[in-house]
């Protein structure tokens, strides 16, 4: 009897192991990752500056590479409004002493620059490094990045123009941003532990305490805004945006020229689904000619609906500067066709 | 009308297809007796050779159609089945001037066509910040690290083969970007409920639970308190997650959605899962997690995603979608066809859990009433509500108020500007109201 049961006991420990080990071990799932892959992928860069690469770069080289790589989306200075919202401007001397950006606050910053915003320099570099230039991220060299953060620091009269950016005095840099105590972490929209266990925030506690009223919850209602009639417009027929069936439609906004803008905006979707528009604008150039420079070109020139498709589908330089314009095979050809009659018929 | 409190409501033929321009205005410059006269002239034009029979009853009974007196198509003439070709006005739609690039702009889930709570897959909103891909899952890794040797053991790699033999859950949850009806921040600046609030979709997310990967990587959760996602798109995208959400089991590395693989603009062929934050978060085509003991401040948590105050603060790491609502049917941009019953339909959703409870107001806030929940009610998901209504044809204000199992109730424009003023862009959760006219005609506008 007591062997027996030494037995069961026995035999019933040995099953549970095997049970828990299965599941607490992925047995042949996933492998170890090389020291070499995860230098790789690891690039990222934190506040603390852990995860900077060595290397340094000054800001007349930085110009150099912001007018080659940058330039084109952000404008020369940092300053363009037209791809991105800006990067820089909108900071004071002032505010590099204190910390804190006045115009956030005092209404005067007619909009917000990336300076204006960022409080920590790491966040830069590490997106400059990830992310850009636009349509080849992650193509800089760290030295590269350096550099080109150094011309932005200069561009917002934060180091002067002789100025050497490394990893050996980036921390001092960060404490010259102009909007670097800006930041705030009392709020209850964070959902990990509090600022108090050691984390963030105030552990959930909503800053709006709305009542469930239910009966004559105010002596009169007031309207703050109403649509304005740009607006109601602005956005299409919205007649064309339900169905023509159940239980409402969709109200009719545009009058009789309403089949030509249509035909209009689809096709400046088709234009923004083929990637035309990274480079093209509608009227001036971003990386391309805008399409009215297009138009106002070509517009006597007899073959010029064969020329530009021809264009389109092979890719093109030298007509308007140095950047080439890649071949499109990947756009059909009716599409190709549709686009240039469109950008010949003054497209809009 | 008689009593149109005794009158059900009545499907009618589309008025549009029968009115010239001229005849559409003045319907819509509240000419509604028109529309009754026009409706009878056209149904009688349409019906000309058959003016007896029409007298009889409606042709569409009277006379039987050809799909009921023909051959229909076979199986699979539609290996992967699309919408009908009569649906074809419900699409997801960019707000004209709101970005500038496609490839770093957004396109609003059509939630004013959309039932119950699920967004069928090709409908599910768009935010990419440097384009999508449609990624080649043999070649897609999932790699996790941690920022020095200390936090977790073994650094690993996982392909989709290996993380798909793993233990699966299925979810239902809401992603909302954090700047769903940022545009109305400051004033009313949008026509419909697609561009209110349609950065907002839900889906039945499948895959494995982070806690399980990391584990096996033999993280130390005393020291790696924060976890850092990262998607192998050209922006790699990164924002940091509290390891709390993950520890809890919550958070989840999803490859499923509604029952097939992910949608390439949602992150084909592995995503990020985390439930009741916004969506930028949820990061896409996720190729790396790394476990820190300290916040990363990356890009979309240091320059964007975090919410101007009128202090010249701006709030960092907000996270959470608090509690809100809106009424899809009807809403702006929409024309109610007649007097009469309608049944007003709307979404609920908090990011802190369950929807315990929907009132709703056609007065613009002075009285209120209690809504019926619709189906299922789970967890950080989209709730349906619905609620009788009999409009008399006179001036009225929709408006929808949510209320989640912590008792929070979602704020009016006036308390959440009181606290955050008007320039946030960020996590605006304010209640939304539709005004009905007299013409039936239903627009955007804000009660304070």
């Amino acid at each position: 009897m007591f062997r027996f049961s030494k037995t069961i006991l026995v035999l019933t420990l040995a099953a549970a192991s095997t049970a828990a080990g299965a599941f607490e071990n992925f047995q042949g799932v996933g492998r170890p990752a090389t020291t070499a892959e995860v230098k790789a992928w690891d690039i990222d860069v934190r506040p603390d500056f852990k995860g900077l690469p060595k290397g340094s770069g000054n800001v007349e080289r930085g110009n150099e590479l912001f007018e080659e790589k940058c330039a084109s989306c952000h404008g020369s200075f940092g300053e363009s409004n037209e791809v991105f919202t800006p990067l820089a401007g909108g900071t004071t001397k002032d505010d590099i002493k204190t910390g804190r950006v006045r115009g956030l606050s005092s209404g005067e910053l007619p909009q917000r620059t990336s300076f204006t915003k960022v409080a920590t320099i790491s966040t830069l570099f590490d997106y400059i490094q990830r992310a850009m230039p636009w349509t080849a991220p992650k193509s800089l060299k760290p030295d590269e990045v350096f550099a080109i953060l150094a011309y932005l620091l200069n561009l917002q009269e934060i180091v002067p123009a002789d100025f050497v950016l490394s990893d050996k005095n980036i921390a001092d840099v960060q404490k010259l941003l102009p909007n670097r105590n800006g930041m705030t972490t009392d709020h209850g929209m964070w959902p990990g532990a509090p600022a108090k266990k050691g984390g963030i925030g105030n552990g959930g506690k909503p800053d709006t305490a709305n009542k469930a009223c239910m009966k004559n919850c105010k002596p009169e209602v007031l309207i703050g805004s109403t649509l304005p009639e740009y607006a109601r417009t602005a956005h299409g027929e919205l007649a064309d945006q339900y169905r023509s069936f159940g239980p409402v439609r969709g109200t009719r906004t545009l009058g009789p020229e309403a089949a030509k803008k249509a035909a209009d905006a689809g096709t400046l979707e088709l234009a923004t689904k083929s990637g035309c528009m990274a480079c093209h604008g509608m009227k001036s150039k971003i990386v391309g000619p805008g399409y009215s420079e297009v138009l106002a070109r070509y517009k006597d020139q007899t073959d010029a609906e064969s020329r530009l498709i021809a264009k389109v589908k092979a890719g093109g330089q030298g007509v308007w500067g140095s950047i080439p314009m890649p071949p499109n095979a990947h756009i059909k050809d009716e599409d190709i066709t549709t686009l240039v009659k469109w950008i010949l018929s003054g497209s809009k | 009308m008689g009593d149109i409190t005794k009158q059900p409501g009545r499907l009618r033929p589309a008025p549009e297809n029968f009115l010239t321009e001229a005849q559409v205005q003045a319907v819509a410059d509240g000419r509604r007796d028109f529309l009754r006269k026009s409706l009878f002239a056209a149904g009688a034009a349409l019906a000309l050779p058959k003016v007896v029979r029409a007298s009889e009853g409606d042709p569409n009974i009277l006379e039987n159609p050809a799909w009921t007196t023909s051959l229909g198509l076979p199986v699979a003439t539609n290996p992967y089945g699309m919408p009908s070709k009569y649906e074809s006005q419900l699409l997801r739609r960019e707000s004209p001037g709101l970005a500038r690039v496609g490839g770093a702009s957004v396109s609003f889930a059509p939630l004013q066509g959309l039932f119950g709570i699920i967004t069928p897959s090709g409908l599910h909103f768009e935010r990419h910040h440097q384009g999508w891909h449609d990624i080649d899952p043999s070649k897609h890794r999932l790699m996790i690290n941690g920022s020095d040797d200390s936090l977790l053991k073994k650094p690993k790699v996982y392909t989709l083969d290996e993380l798909m033999r793993l233990p699966s859950v299925s979810r239902i949850h809401f992603i909302e970007c954090g700047a769903n009806t940022g545009l109305e921040w400051g004033n009313v600046a949008v026509p419909t409920v697609q561009y209110t609030h349609g950065m907002l979709s839900c889906s039945e997310f499948t895959g494995v639970p982070l806690k399980h990967l990391l584990e096996d990587c033999g993280v130390d959760y005393k020291k790696a308190r924060y976890v850092l996602a990262e998607g192998a798109d050209g922006s790699s995208m990164t924002r940091t997650i509290p390891m709390e959400m993950v520890e809890s089991g919550e958070v989840f590395v999803a490859y499923g959605q509604n029952g097939e693989m992910l949608r390439p603009e949602n992150g084909y062929p592995l995503r990020l899962v985390v439930p009741g934050v916004q969506g930028v978060s949820w990061v896409k085509w996720l190729r790396r997690i790394e476990v820190g003991d300290k916040p990363y401040a990356t890009k979309d948590e240091a320059v964007h995603y975090i919410d101007l105050l009128p202090s010249g603060l701006h709030r960092q790491y907000s996270s959470i979608q608090e509690a809100k609502s809106v009424i899809t049917t009807p809403s702006g941009g929409q024309t109610l066809l007649d007097k009469g019953f309608y049944n007003v339909s709307g979404l609920a959703w908090s990011g802190r859990g369950r929807i315990k409870q929907v009132d709703v107001s056609f007065d613009g806030g002075v009285n209120w009433q209690t809504a019926r929940l619709e189906g299922p009610i789970q967890n950080k998901a989209l709730t349906r509500f619905n609620i009788n209504w009999v409009w008399d044809g006179n001036p009225a204000i929709l408006q929808s108020r949510a209320i989640d199992e912590t008792g929070f109730v979602q704020p009016s424009y006036g308390q959440l500007r009181a606290v955050r003023g008007t320039k946030s862009i960020y996590h605006n959760n304010a209640i939304q109201s539709w005004k009905v006219i007299e013409s039936g005609e239903v627009s955007n506008v804000q009660v304070l």
